[in-house]
């Protein structure tokens, strides 16, 4: 296919194209959102199991300290051939997408139990000896004032990390994952402009990332603002862990 | 018979230097007794202690006639039930108004009536004289009524004997007295109270005894009078001597 960028935009723009990239929009939010869903749930699990004062089992505590420290300092590209593998000598067959969201998982687990390890420490201590010297046992105290608290400190994080696992999924192209990298590999392939090709591809990323980005950055302002959060946000938060 | 009864308590924070060695105290019902001594002496740690914060290396720990077991989860639990106690730092929930830091444990942990248990601490809250405060929360309080609300959620917990770790030594001046006074109103009420405390007046006013420690050790025990006109250790007489300066 030749011709001028122009010439070339209204091919680019077909119906056809256009529901190409979106499935492939498709497969990456899909993607992001059951990695983060199952590892974020997970990472929260190890986080807890790490806190003494919710769990007091030291060899569980090491194990979750040893998978998150771990797998934070492993690549992604890693992570997804330690999964691929891992799968493999099970004797599981499953697809790539699995491959990859398992992967997503495991480096959203990782990185989100330390995200929120971080935060739960930063309570001061002396509520706990409070809780504790009441009988409010471990998982009591999340629910009513630790997470109430510290997801101040673990959301804004939480979501920046969010916006670079999400970025991460791209990898999975090299595994023929049809996600949105690799569509724009194969349109470009098909002859069209990497300008364009890979152009929208920047704008599809940004369509995802940004509103993350942004709010991300308006809670940093807004809970950095003394009593700000005070008249409600916590109160609603408490009834969420509720 | 001593409602508590501390025998020989010894403790460590890292299993290396013992901050408690061999304190004993007993305490009966009613009684209400003033822990003093220097910075480190161990006063807290010994609260703590009691409270299960601390695990002891040794000793015993006997209340009304049972035997507490410190590494038994259901012994401490029941231990944690009849003491109650406010600490230095008031401690209070942060994202918690007043009302619901007083109504939290009796209500979550105790399974109590919820609208109960709120009356009642509306009646503790105003007893202590935050009447008005009862939605504020405590960043919006200051030291002084941040402490009054730790005392009113340890006296919802209805216990037999309240702990108290200086809790007016965190407070600037001028708020001091308010809480001084809900402390008498709880002497005058009869209750059971082990406090750390170096405020003389109140001391000697409320306090049917005094135990001096030092250094992990009780150095000297007797009557409010007895210790500060006459005390007999060098280091009490050194201390009582500092604080009566004051
Ligand atoms: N969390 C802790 N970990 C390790 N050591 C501690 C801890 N808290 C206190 N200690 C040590 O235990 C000893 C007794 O401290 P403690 O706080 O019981 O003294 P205190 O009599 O209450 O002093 P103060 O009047 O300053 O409150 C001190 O030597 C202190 O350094
Ligand atoms: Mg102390």
């Amino acid at each position: 296919m030749g011709g001028s960028l122009l010439e070339q935009l209204p091919l680019f723009l077909s119906y056809s194209n256009v529901s190409f990239l979106a499935q492939a929009f498709g497969v990456t939010v899909a993607l992001s959102i059951v990695g983060c869903v199952v590892g974020y749930t997970v990472g929260a699990l190890l986080a807890f199991i790490r806190n003494r004062h919710v769990v007091d089992v030291l060899p569980a505590r090491f194990l979750s300290v040893g998978f998150s420290e771990t797998f934070r300092r492993v690549p992604f590209l890693v992570k997804l051939m330690v999964v691929f593998f891992a799968f493999e000598v099970v004797g599981m067959r499953v697809s790539m997408f699995t491959v990859t969201a398992t992967t997503v998982a495991l480096a959203a687990a990782a990185f989100s139990a330390e995200i929120m390890r971080a935060g739960l420490e930063a309570l001061p201590e002396s509520q706990w000896d409070a809780a504790e010297s009441m009988n409010m046992g471990g998982v009591m105290s999340l629910r009513l004032w630790a997470l109430p608290q510290s997801w101040k400190v673990i959301l804004s994080p939480a979501l920046s990390f969010t916006v670079g696992l999400i970025k991460s999924t791209s990898i999975a192209s090299q595994i023929s994952v049809f996600e949105l990298t690799y569509a724009a590999k194969v349109l470009n392939e098909r002859g069209f402009s990497p300008v364009l090709s890979f152009g929208s591809l920047l704008v599809l990323y940004f369509l995802i990332c940004y509103p993350l980005n942004l709010y991300a950055r308006r809670l940093e302002r807004q809970l950095e603002r003394p009593r700000g959060w005070k008249s409600g946000a916590p109160l609603l938060a408490e009834s969420e862990a509720a | 018979m001593h409602y508590l009864e501390i025998d020989r308590f010894t403790a460590s924070y890292d299993g290396k230097e013992q901050v408690l060695v061999d304190v004993s105290i007993q305490i009966a019902k009613g009684e209400i007794i003033s822990l003093i001594g220097p910075s480190g002496s161990g006063k807290s740690s010994l609260l703590r202690g009691l409270m299960g914060l601390l695990v002891p290396q040794s000793g015993e720990v006997m209340l009304d006639g049972e035997k507490v077991d410190y590494t038994n989860r259901k012994s401490v639990k029941a231990l944690r039930e009849r003491l109650a106690i406010v600490f230095q730092q008031y401690n209070l929930f942060q994202n918690m108004d007043a009302l619901r830091n007083v109504t939290v444990a009796p209500v979550k942990i105790r399974k109590r009536n919820a609208r109960e248990v709120e009356e009642e601490a509306t009646a503790l809250l105003r007893k202590v004289g935050l009447g008005d405060k009862l939605h504020a929360y405590p960043d919006e309080l200051s030291g002084g009524q941040q402490q009054r609300v730790a005392i009113a959620r340890a006296l919802a917990l209805k216990p037999d004997i309240l702990l108290l770790d200086e809790v007016t030594s965190a407070l600037d001046p001028e708020l001091v007295s308010e809480v001084l006074d809900a402390i008498r109103i709880l002497a005058a009420e009869g209750m059971t109270m082990l406090m750390v405390s170096h405020e003389m007046a109140l001391v000697r006013e409320i306090s049917t005894r005094v135990v001096m420690m030092d250094r992990g050790r009780v150095i000297e025990e007797g009557s409010a009078d007895r210790i500060f006109d006459n005390p007999r250790t060098r280091r009490c007489q050194a201390f009582v001597g500092k604080i009566l300066s004051h």
